[in-house]
């Protein structure tokens, strides 16, 4: 499946099938958590980006269901499909963003994803504590949603942010590593 | 349209383990199974393995006289005939196909191995018609319908949708585990009353 199809389902579902909420009602409740957390955790934001993934880890196992049975779409042919996927149809769907899938190693096996417009960090300054600009990925829940979505079906992936606007950055810039595909779903096969 | 031409009788949730997690009926008509009897049907469909601490499936259980062994079990119909599945010569990639950035050929990329041929879909009889959709999350959906009702596809589309809604985005609800969602019943109850 091309890019531009993905696209297309990607702009058709958002139109007829996704019941909308109010933007800043996200952005003011993710930003509240990803606060609570820097505050609960004592500004240690190693530990808040790893809580803030292991969230969107839970979120991404539930959230796939949701994706599969809205977008009807089958198992895709190959790693570069699964991109177009989750960046044109996942992300469209449930942010109504399309970051742009680029900078793929020669092998296929990883990609970057590039926020022109992330609703999450909408309003955000990071804390001028001379820490957070180095150490905080505020929007690392989404790793954490990638990763858990694709586990379920059947793909071990990592997922990090490798740059933000937040941090001063030129882009907002997530990494995304295919690590294997699971296949202890099927039962091993007797030839 | 009399209502016995798009019954749904009933409906079988099994997680990905083979678990029975969701079981119920919409409709009289189909004689009732003893939930034995729904886990050794539901292990049709699955490779069952028993969970280690509890066997909820009586192994001893015949179904037509025939001892249904944990070994046929784990050899499930569903599997087996998804391995008689044709195997066919992969197709080859177009040359013409380049990266857009237009120079190094995108010939090939990783291939999933995990895309598995699809096993046993439909089962029916005179009277009634079991249909089985598989989640690409490995869930595994068994209607069970009159053989004239039409568009299975659409009621099981319908019926992923709300699980996907009151079941897994419940936050209480626990991954794998039996589904008790109040919701969801109601919800599809009415869905599956309204539409009959």
């Amino acid at each position: 499946m091309s890019s531009s199809k993905a696209s297309r389902i990607g702009e058709e579902i958002w139109k007829t099938r996704i019941d909308k909420v109010n933007a800043e009602l996200v952005t003011l409740t993710y930003g509240t958590i990803v606060a609570q957390l820097c505050q609960d955790y004592d500004s240690d934001y190693q530990e808040v980006n790893k809580q803030l993934d292991k969230m969107g880890y839970n979120i991404g196992m539930r959230l796939i269901e949701d994706f599969l049975a809205k977008s009807g779409v089958g198992r895709c042919a190959n790693f570069r499909e699964t991109a177009d996927m989750i960046a044109k149809v996942g992300f469209k769907i449930f942010l109504n963003v399309a970051p742009t899938v680029t900078n793929w190693t020669s092998d296929n096996n990883q990609f970057s994803l590039i926020f022109d417009d992330n609703p999450l960090a909408d309003f955000v300054e990071l804390p001028d504590d001379g820490r957070a600009q180095d150490e905080l990925w505020f929007s690392n829940i989404l790793c954490g949603v990638l990763r858990g979505a694709l586990e379920m079906v059947q793909m071990q992936i990592e997922a990090h942010f490798v740059s933000d606007v937040l941090r001063g950055d030129d882009t907002t810039e997530m990494r995304v590593s295919l690590v294997r595909y699971i296949e202890d779903e099927m039962p091993p096969e007797e030839e | 349209m009399p209502s016995s031409t798009r019954t749904v009788f009933s409906l079988i949730i099994i997680n990905k383990a083979g678990g029975l997690i969701y079981q119920r009926e919409y409709q009289a008509g189909l004689r009732s199974l003893s939930t034995n009897d729904y886990l050794v049907l539901a292990g049709t469909f699955h490779g069952y393995d028993p969970p280690h601490n509890q066997c909820p499936l009586d192994i001893s259980t015949s179904l037509d006289g025939i001892p249904i062994a944990n070994e046929y079990l784990r050899h499930s119909v569903h599997a087996i005939t998804r391995s008689i599945t044709p195997k066919l010569p992969l197709a080859q990639t177009s040359p013409a196909l380049t990266s857009p950035s237009g120079n190094a050929p995108v010939g090939f990329s990783y291939p999933n191995p995990g895309v598995p041929a699809s096993g046993l879909e439909h089962l029916e009889t005179e009277k009634f018609r079991l249909t089985c959709f598989q989640t690409l999350t490995g869930t595994k959906f068994l209607l069970f319908t009159d053989p004239m009702t039409g568009n299975v596809d659409t009621i099981m589309n319908k019926i992923y949708e709300l699980y996907a809604d009151y079941v897994m985005k419940n936050p209480f609800y626990q991954l794998e585990m039996p589904v008790r969602c109040e919701a969801f019943d109601r919800h599809l109850g009415a869905w599956l009353r309204g539409r009959t």
